[in-house]
This record gives structure tokens, sequence and C-alpha cells, in this order.
């Protein structure tokens, strides 16, 4: 029988979490509401004494400070309505999952796989509310009915029913091991019906090839003899469909497309992957020659380079969209937890030491009605915050560089980038770290959590838009303590030599897993009956592709399989032997003894022919905006400063440990109050070196308005500014490409697909380009196609997105500069020229407008001046740099201003111009985003050396830091243009998003 | 045992901060410092009676799912050496016994807490008197606070301390609470509030956010118990040890090491003079 044990705080003790829901219900339902308490709840199924039961509630259960507690009595007491909220049968209980361990210590035998304990939350609340009310309150704001349960009562049936009834939310059901066999010799639109109705997003084309396949007579003889029928087995095309997936096998990026430029050249480009990205590298690598830091590209989990003899550093970023546009928090956590994985399964494994986070959201305060599904960009802004800030504070590794981008598409789909950095030893047990082999003979076996339907579907949801029928079960909530405890474990046995190969389960599961690691020694066998499982009631197919979190997949040779399992179990962590690789070129899966996938390895990995890809690039044109001068241009700045793309987002930044792991050495804030905007992270990942990691991004999707080559120069040249802002070397740093798109395919669902494509064909080239011109190898990266979301009647299309990420190092991180100027009567410099380039910038933004004159990259003037400048920082004669970016000139001299506490006192006649003199105004020269520039600040008695070592590189004294705290700037006609104290500047910047 | 001075930093089930308390330790001057996980303890592989210094240190034990640190100080009471039959409690309280010394920063000082470690008023360190619950801003808060020192405190952590020191806190659950008048007044009268939350120049404790970060009661940040060996705090010594930390190091003239390293000196320092 099932016990509801309550936990209550005491009268007088403050209820912070009912304070928080309080003001949430006033401020976004606007509903009256004067109070929420808060209960929460722990329903104990076991059968357990009622002495037992006393003691676990007030030993583990309860602070007795603070709380109190009851069993099988309710505590909720005045009040109006009750709410419960609680998890659906089979979705990741966190809490409850600790609280049944809890209970383990307390009990004298463990709890039997049928017992459980289940969490869920008691929300009290008073106000003048009807029932529907409430129901507004539970489903809008506490419950995300996707994941979880509510009940809502009034007080008079809370009193008369005494309370909630306890409630088991236990996945019932029976292992029946039931494989299907699916018939492919059908219609066409048959075979399509299967595709769509069992989430397999496989195209007629590829139905067709499989269809084709199991029509081989050579495939139906090899059947026959492992005891399988013609037809594929459910297991079979759910493997196929998920090593198939645009998410798994990057089917865009590796097909054909057929580009046609806005002069009506053809090219045909076979994979983008490989003609620009891939090429990107080796090209660069070639230039390097005997400098190349890079260790492994690509072919691993996360990229790796040379960090110094001891150590190489691993980066990798990747997004997690969809999930999070269903479940903000859970899928958001779940990105993040996930990504750690990829460093930490890249090579033999590697030491976490940051994350970085970069969110894309349309406005929070959107005040107009939303298509049904879409949750509110409020609720996807805490949801997402929340749920990366669990994973990355719980994980214990420092977030140290990150972004927010709002643009009101992004409600269609929100973008969600977790990147993590890890570092490990350039050589582990005598070879080189990043290195590792599969031998057949060698065990499969499977570390961490355990198998569930969570995540079923994941990778090939993700491969679709977003519609008002995306399956449940794609959601999954990640458990960073399970994740850690299996890292503690596994880190200790790399180190001892356990195992020989590493990765990680993420979007399609074991299959993927299991999948490419059998590719790396050419085959498997292995039996899913052994994997275990969360609960019964799932099937082989569900077995083999459930995204089920917090799992390592790893290759143990059987001599060290003893030692591994003992360990495991030491450390409290589940690993089980699933079977073993061989070289048979058959992924061979069974369920006991009986074989329900064999699919040659060849097939599974070959199979597919190139998508035709059909691109043609148009220039779109827009109203070239026409804008008068003014006088004063302070109101400008204020409403700049107050954008949500400029505005601090400390109240967010606040909330993610940046400083764990002690190596902090340029945090994201800085200056005199440490609330200035750092422009790049410098950590030391060795405490008793100073040698520094530096890492930095560019985005800006907005360009992508006009033209996507250049939102792509643009991008990668502000992550490379900030990088080189804070003194990062450009001896040895690395890039990483995430791409978002929209659906870039032409079909009747997009008619747009060629211009689409061809932006996506304009950002390679641009990416290509870029980072030639910067020495720039890609390392790793990640593409997400179908950014989209379509219910039938509404498209909303994301602006075509590159986050461009960077990590590098610099030799002695005490030489680092941060962006706050330091003290009056240093000099103001600008680097680089400024031109008529407003077009996409956050000032035409503010205006509603979009121009078309997009700034440009000259990457091999602004190459030479970042080499230039790194000398300058090198030698100690920078005393603050930050960059230009978003809001341009103006903005960046508020902020460098006030974040030093010192005013600013500037020329326009004196910064150097770019281009045509007609463009040449107050208006541009104070807001245009021309790119690769920096504002530095210089003593005085530097002056000589700095101007010295810039010298043949455009630069600019443009002004001198002052006393007063004031940004006074001058304009082109000898009169301010801009005078406004730092204060309220300050205050303009901090208001926006200071109480989310 | 030798004479080498050893402090032992426990790891495992979500502690978080190992690396850089392992290191203040090595920095403060002691001999060696040992990361050890949970499971080795259990084991029986690491005891601590071959320990001077236990640093209960930063993380998210078991995911603070039932309250900050509650399973952990669970675990710890009723979990059960293997092959000695002792529970770990019993390793504790031999160690505490022993005129040993405990450190417990941030999710550790919520764990001695919890287990009543601190503040331990009549010499039981199994008896619960105090808490640290959720901020009142109710969110985690990354955020630097200064904390004027009582000179008269028994610590022996803080002795040398002029008027204060600035250290990160980095919580979510730090509020300082004790419901019972009794136990505030004799904590406060014996000088166990080591660590106050305070304005920039170390004048007054203050219960401003943010300078107060939590709205902790009396603005405490650190507590220890009578005798002053043992300590806990919720901001991070082990984060300041270096002026690269600081957050305005480029723009002050700070000394080479940070303020949070004379807790790890003075602990090495006491080691060194009373227990080898």
């Amino acid at each position: 029988m099932a016990h509801r044990i309550e936990i209550a705080l005491g009268e007088d003790v403050r209820d912070a979490r009912g304070e928080r829901i309080c003001d949430e219900i006033s401020h976004f339902l606007h509903l009256p509401v004067h109070e929420v308490r808060s209960i929460d709840v722990y329903t104990v199924d076991a059968e357990l004494s009622r002495d037992l039961l006393e003691k676990i509630a007030a030993g583990p259960f309860c602070d007795p400070v603070i709380q109190t507690w009851t069993v099988d009595r309710p505590q909720g007491k005045d009040f109006d309505f009750a709410v419960e909220v609680g998890f659906r049968p089979g979705v990741t209980d966190n809490v409850g999952r600790t609280a049944r361990e809890a209970a383990e210590y307390l009990i004298p035998r463990p709890f039997s796989s049928e017992e459980g304990v289940y969490y869920s939350v008691q929300y009290l609340i008073k106000g003048d509310l009807q029932q529907s009310d409430v129901e507004k309150i539970a489903s809008g704001l506490l419950c995300n009915t996707l994941i979880q349960r509510y009940a809502v009562v009034s007080s008079a049936e809370f009193a008369a029913k005494r309370g909630f009834p306890a409630y088991v939310p236990k996945v019932s059901g029976e292992t029946r091991a039931e494989v299907r066999e699916i018939d492919l010799e059908v219609s066409d639109e048959e075979l399509l019906r299967i595709s769509k109705d069992g989430v397999l997003a496989l195209t007629l084309e590829e139905m067709k090839i499989i269809q084709g396949h199991y029509r081989d007579p050579k495939v139906i003889e090899m059947r026959r003899s492992q005891g399988l029928g013609a037809k594929p087995t459910d297991v079979e095309l759910e493997c196929l469909a998920q090593t198939w997936s645009e998410h798994c096998k990057h089917k865009i990026f590796a097909g054909t497309v057929h580009y046609e430029d806005e002069n009506g050249n053809r090219t045909e480009i076979k994979s983008l992957f490989k003609s620009f990205i891939q090429r990107t590298t080796k090209d660069v690598r070639e230039r390097l020659g005997n400098r190349d830091f890079c260790l492994s590209v690509f072919k691993d989990n996360a990229g790796v380079i040379r960090f110094n003899d001891t150590h190489s550093l691993v980066f990798k970023v990747e997004t997690h969209n969809s999930p999070s546009a269903l479940d903000p928090y859970g899928g958001a956590l779940t990105g993040i937890v996930g990504v750690n994985r990829d460093p930490f399964g890249t090579g033999q494994g590697a030491k976490l030491i940051f994350n970085t986070d970069v969110f894309c959201f349309a406005d929070p305060f959107y005040d107009k009605p939303l298509p049904a599904r879409l949750l509110h960009p409020r609720r996807i802004y805490e949801g997402v915050i929340e749920g990366v800030e669990h994973g990355g504070n719980k994980s214990g590794i420092p977030t140290v560089n990150g972004s927010i981008v709002f643009d009101e598409r992004f409600c269609g789909k929100p973008l969600v980038f977790c990147g993590t950095a890890g570092l490990m030893p350039a050589e582990v047990n005598g070879r080189p770290g990043h290195e590792k082999s599969i031998m057949p003979g060698d065990l499969i076996v499977m570390s961490g959590g355990r198998i569930g339907k969570d995540g079923i579907h994941g990778a090939t949801f993700s491969s679709e838009e977003l519609n008002e029928n995306s399956p449940v079960t794609a959601v999954q909530i990640g458990d960073p303590i399970t994740q850690k405890r299996m890292f503690d474990f596994l880190i200790r046995a790399r180190d001892k030599g356990l195992y020989r190969f590493i990765t990680d389960n993420g979007a399609g599961g074991l299959s993927s897993s299991i999948g490419e690691m059998a590719g790396e020694c050419g085959g498997c066998r292995m039996d899913l009956a052994k994997a275990p499982l969360k609960y019964p009631g799932l099937n082989p197919w569900e077995i083999l592709i459930s995204e089920a979190q917090e799992r390592m997949s790893l290759a143990v040779p059987p001599e060290k399989i003893d030692e591994f399992m003992a360990m495991s179990k030491r450390f409290g962590v589940e690993s089980t032997v699933l079977g073993e690789f061989t070289d048979t070129g058959v992924f061979h899966i069974l369920f006991g003894d009986r074989t329900v996938a064999s699919l040659p390895m060849e097939f599974m990995h070959e199979g597919l022919p190139p998508m035709q890809l059909p691109a043609k690039w148009t220039p779109p044109v827009h109203t070239e905006p026409v804008l008068e001068g003014k006088a004063d241009y302070a109101d400008d700045l204020r409403a700049l400063l107050s954008s949500l793309n400029i505005c601090s987002k400390e109240s967010v930044v606040r909330r993610y440990d940046h400083e764990v792991q002690g190596g902090s050495v340029v945090k994201p804030f800085t200056g005199v109050a440490n609330d200035g905007p750092s422009d790049a992270a410098v950590v030391r990942p060795i405490l008793d070196s100073f040698e520094g990691v530096v890492t930095a991004h560019g985005i800006c999707p907005r360009y992508s308005d006009i033209d996507t080559y250049h939102m792509t120069a643009n991008a990668i040249d502000e992550a490379l500014r900030n990088y080189v802002a804070v003194g990062g070397s450009l001896e040895l740093v690395a890039g990483l490409d995430n791409f978002c798109w929209c659906d870039p395919v032409l079909s009747e669902k997009t008619p747009d697909g060629p211009y689409k494509m061809a932006q996506l064909v304009r950002s390679n080239q641009a990416l290509y380009d870029l980072c030639l011109a910067y020495n720039l190898p890609l390392i790793s990266g990640k593409d997400s196609m179908k950014n989209d979301f379509y219910d039938g009647t509404t498209k909303i299309s994301i602006p075509p997105t590159l986050l461009f990420s960077v990590i590098g190092k610099m030799d002695d991180s005490r030489k680092a500069v941060t962006m706050d100027v330091k003290r009056p009567g240093d000099l103001v410099y600008l680097l680089g020229k400024t031109a008529d380039e407003l077009g996409g910038s956050e000032f035409l933004a503010m205006k509603g407008l979009v121009g078309n004159k997009v700034p440009k990259v000259d990457a091999e003037r602004a190459y030479r001046r970042y080499k230039a400048y790194h000398e300058t920082v090198m030698a100690g004669t920078v005393a603050s740099c930050h960059d230009l970016s978003d809001g341009g000139l103006a903005v960046a001299a508020a902020e460098a201003a006030f974040a030093g506490g010192f005013g600013i006192s500037m020329d326009l006649a004196k910064v150097l111009w770019h281009g045509d003199q007609a463009g040449r105004n107050d208006l541009t020269l104070l807001f245009s985003e021309s790119a690769s520039r920096h504002l530095v600040t210089v003593r005085p008695d530097r002056r000589g050396e700095f101007e010295s070592l810039m010298s043949g590189n455009c630069f600019a004294c443009v002004g001198v830091v002052t006393a007063e705290p004031l940004l006074a700037i001058i304009g082109l006609n000898g009169s301010e243009v801009i005078k406004a104290g730092l204060a309220e500047l300050k205050e303009s910047w901090q208001n926006t998003l200071r109480e989310l | 045992m030798s004479d080498k001075t050893r402090a032992i930093v426990i790891t495992g089930n979500g502690t978080n901060c190992e690396t850089e308390a392992a290191h203040a330790c090595r920095l403060g001057g002691f001999d060696e410092a040992v990361i050890a996980h949970i499971a080795e303890i259990l084991s029986g592989e690491i005891t601590l009676d071959d320990f001077h210094f236990l640093n209960l240190t930063g993380g998210f034990l078991d995911g603070d799912d039932l309250g900050s640190a509650k399973a952990q100080a669970n675990r710890l009471t009723n979990a059960r050496v293997s092959g000695t039959g002792e529970r770990l409690v019993e390793q504790f309280i031999r160690f505490i016994d022993n005129g040993k010394l405990i450190l417990g920063v941030c999710n550790g000082f919520q764990l001695m807490v919890k287990m009543g470690m601190l503040p331990a008023l009549d010499g039981n360190h199994l008896n619960q008197t105090a808490t640290l619950t959720h901020n009142d801003c109710g969110r985690f808060q990354d955020r630097w606070c200064y904390l004027k020192v009582d000179a008269d405190s028994p610590s022996i952590y803080t002795k040398g301390i002029v008027n204060g020191i600035y250290l990160p806190v980095r919580h979510g659950e730090g509020k300082f609470l004790c419901t019972d008048q009794d136990t505030m007044g004799r904590i406060e009268a014996g000088h166990l509030s080591v660590l106050k939350y305070a304005d920039e120049k170390f004048q007054a404790p203050t219960m401003d956010f943010p300078l107060n970060p939590n709205g902790s009661q009396n603005a405490i940040a650190g507590l220890c118990d009578p005798t002053g060996r043992l300590m806990g705090l919720m901001p991070h010594p082990e984060a300041f040890v270096h002026y690269t930390q600081h957050p305005r190091w480029s723009r002050e003239q700070l000394p080479e090491t940070g303020d949070g390293l004379i807790l790890y000196r003075n602990a090495a320092e006491y080691v060194r003079n009373n227990l080898v």
C-alpha cells in the first residue's frame, strides 16, 4: 500500500518557493492571489511498518528546525485551493530516486523492483479565485502536462476527502519482448504512412532503399540462416531510422547541392560538410605546418587540440532545441548534461572544465496570441534558464561564457546551445589520450542510468518540424547526480586502463552508440534482454533506441571486466555487459536467444545515397532606411542599452556558478562594481600553472535577413575579436561551428527551400573564407536543420543562425585584459575603421527596420591588427579592451565607462572612416556595427610603446578616460551629440531583465 | 603515523570542489592533501583516522534533492564501513574526539549543520539545532561578499584576520536560520558566528541584498563550534587563494595570495603545533 509523507515548512518560516510562484501568478497570469505555500509530498509505495515510515519522514525527509512531517495525514490548512503536481509514470523523478536511496539506509532490506518513492509538490493557494482560475494556474504555470499531472481541489473538498489520495505513477506492463515484422511490399502511400505513423522520419526514397535491401536474394538467404523472415523486424526498421535520421546522419550537410548564384552561375557541391567544413580544417592545418595543434577533429564526440606537453583540450557545442520547446526545463537540463558526455566520451575520456551556454528566445514580454502547443516565451525563458542552471551547477562545471539572443521568430523554436570543454592527459597508460580502439572480442558494456521509454524517437522527432502531435516520449529529464557518479567512477577507471573505448549514449541510444562502435571493429553481437530497465514493458526496439540519459557505452577487454565491474559496484554505478564486439560485418542484435535484428554494417552506414538539394540565391532587397540626423543621440543610446539583445543579463548569469573548480581568471562580470560584461572567459584548468584557456563566441542571426554570408563572417569575427580582446593567442585557437537552420529542403511545406538552402551554401562559403584568413581550424560542430514550427496553418521559421565558438590559449593568464576602463587620464583608442554599415543593426531593429548595408569583414586587415594588438597585450600596455558589436561604438563606450566607474570623453571626428564619405555622419559613427573593432584604453606613459606595436594598422586615439562619471561624445560639427551620466546609462542597461 | 600533516577532502555523490580544496590545503602548508571518494571510505580502503584535517567541501550532494546535504547527512549517519562493522559516523566522532579539524564549505557547511556537527553547543555533534535554507531571493547566487570576522571567536581558522575577508558565495540554500532563541543567544554569546556578511569596509553586519546574499539570520555566513576546531561557512575560501581569482584583480593592486588561504594556513599551523 502507498503512503503519503508530507513535509511542510513551519508556520513562521518563509516559503521562498511559494513566494516565487505567487509573484509569477500575479505578474504572469494577472490573477488575484494573496499567498502560496508549498508542501513536499513523498509517496512511498512499499510495505513498511508505521514505525519505519515515521523514521524515514522524521529523518532524511524532514529538516526538524524548519519543517514538520506527517504520515498519511494532510498538513494543508488555511487556503482556498490546493494543487498537487507530480510526474507522469516513467518520467525521470530525481527527488524520488534520492528519497528512495535515503529510505533504504533506514530499512532492513532494499526496496523491491515493484516498490518505489515518488515526489510531488502541493501548492496551497489563497486568493479570490474560481476553480477555472486555479486550473489555469496549474496548467499554465505549475505543471507541464506533457510530463506532469496535476489535481486541483477546493478547501471544502480537501476537508471532506481528507486531502489528496495517494497516487502512484508507476509504469505498469510486462515485457513481452514483442517483435513485429513490417511488410514493405506495399504501395508508396503505405510506405509513407509507415514512416509517418512510426515517427521514423524516413522519406519515400529512403523507404524504397530499405524495401530494395530486403528484396535482395543474398540478404534473404542470410536472414534465413539466422532464423529471420524476409520482412524487416521493427527493431531493424527503427534502427535504420535512427541511423539515417537527419539528426544522426546530417543528410543535408552530406547531400549534393545544386547551387545557382545571383548571376545564374550553377555549381554542384558534393557535401557541404566535406567541401567547406572539412576542407577548412585540412587547408588551415596544411598552412600551419609544424605549428598545427589539432589532435582529433570531427571523428570523435568532440574535437581535441593541444594545450601543453602534458594536456590536451577537448571542446564540443550541441543544441537541444526541439525538446526545449516542449519541456523547457527538462529539455535544457538534458541539453547541458548531454553535451557533458561528449567531451567526457572523447578519446579515452576527459575531465570537464567549463560549460558555455547561448540561448535564442522570443521576447519574454511577448503579449500577442500564440499558436496552440507553443509555450509562452517567458515560460521557455524561465524553464531553459533553470534547466541549464541545475544541470551545470549540480555537475560542478563552471559556466564561464554565454549570451542570450532575442528575436520574435524564436517563439517557433528556441535555440539552446550548450558547450562543454574538457582537459585530458596527453598520454593515458602509454597511449595518446585522444586515441582509442576496439578489438573483436571486447565486451560491450553500458554504464550509468537505466533504460526507459524516455527519449524514444528523440533523434527522428528532431528531424521534423515541431507540430501538434510531436511525441511525448521524445522528452527526457537529465539527472546530473547519476551522471556525476558515473563520471567519478569512469575517470578513475580510465586511469587504471580498465576500458579500451568509451562513447556517449545520446541521440538514437544504443542503436547509435553501439552501431558506431561496431563500425570501429566491424560488427557486434548484443543481447537486449540483458539491458537494465527502469520498469518492465519495453519491447526490444524501444530498448535499442531509447535515449534515456546518463549512460556511456564502453568496450572493455575481457581480462579487465572483473576489475571494471567490481569498481563500478563500489562506486555505486550500474554497469552491464550486453554482448561483444565482433568482426563479422554484421550489427547482430538478440533478445535472449532470438535474433531480432541483423543488419550488414555496410548497409547501415553506407546504404544511403546523397540527397539532391536545389539551392538558388536571390539577394533580398529591403527598403533602404532614410535616417534623419539629430543633434542629440542620448535617448537612442539609452534605448539601445535597454534593448533585449544589449541589456545586462546579470540576473541570469549570477544563477550560474562560474567559479567552481577555482580556475576563473576573467569572469562573466568585471569592473569596479563587478557588473561590466566581459568579452570572453579565461580559465586556468591546472591550478598550479598560469596557462589559461580562453573561450568566446559570436552569433548574429539578424544579419541573415540580408545575407547569410555576412552573418557568418561577422559571427566568426565576433568570436575571434572577443577572444583576442582578453588576450587569447592567435597561435593556438580553434573554432566550432553550430548551424541552426530552418528546413532548407524543397517540399510542399517548404516552397522557399532553394532560398534557405542557398543561405546555407553562402554561410558555408563564408565559413571557409574567414577561417582560412584567420588560421582557424574547425575541430567540431553540429547542425540542427529543422527549426520550424508548423501546425498546418501557421509556419514560423527561425532566422538562419550560426553560433561560432572559439577555444584557445594564453600562455600567462596574468596578462589577461578586462573591458572596464581603469583610471582617468588613460587614452581611448579605437582599433579598426568604421563604415556606413547599419544594415541588420540593433539601431535599425529598434526602429523596426532592416536595411541592406550589412557589415562586411575585411579579414586580412583584421587578422594583422589582432596580431599586433596581441603583442600590445603581451607587452602589458593595454589597460582595458572592449569589443564593438551590437549597438556599435556608443554602446561599447558606455559599457566600458560604467563598468570602470570613470567617464569617457570622445570625438567622432577622430574615428577612422572606411568607404563613401556620403554615409559618414554622427549616427553611423555612433551606431554602425562595422566588424573587427576594439575600444582600447592605454596609460599615457605606455602610449609610445602601444602605438609603435600597432603601427601599420588602422587605429586612432579618439578620446580620454575622465574622472567625471559622464559619457561625452563630440559630433562631427564639434558639438556634443551624447552627454549622459554613467549612473543613468547603467540603469538603462540593467533595468530590462533585472526582475526576471 | 609519520609526522606529516595530512588533509583529506571527501568527494562523491555530487561534491564538486574537491580539486581546489585539496590545492588550497597544499598551498596552506599541508604535507599531503588526499582526495578520497566516499566509496573508498565506505569500502574501508581509506580511513579518516589517518588524517588531521577533514574538508567537507562544496557541491550538490545527491542533487540537494531532499534539501541541501540532507541525503548525505543520512548516509554518513547510517552507512557502515565494509569489513569493520562500524558506522561511518563513528569515524567522524572519533576524529572530533581526537581533537582534529573539520572545515565545511558551502554544501559541506550545510552537511555539518544538518548532521549536528555545528554549532554543537553541548558537545553533541549529532543533534541538529540550526539549519541552512533557501535564499530569500529564491535563486542560486554566484557573487562576492564582504565577511566581517569576529576577532573574539574561538575559531582556529580565522586567527590573524584583521577586519574581514572577501570571498565568493555560490549557493541557493545559504540562509542561516536558528529558530530557538536560546541557541541563537548562545551562538552569539560564545562568538561562534565567526563570519558575518558586511559592508565593504567590514564595519557592520548587514541584512541588505546583495551584500547579504541570502537573508541569513544575524547575517551569519560562518559558524564554529565552541572548541573552534570545527567550522563551516557558506562562502568559498578555496576559491580565493590567488589574486587572479579576485573579480577585480585586473584593476586593483592585490597581494599574491587571496583572502581564503589564511583559513588553510591556520589549519596547517594548528595541526603542526598540536597534532603531529
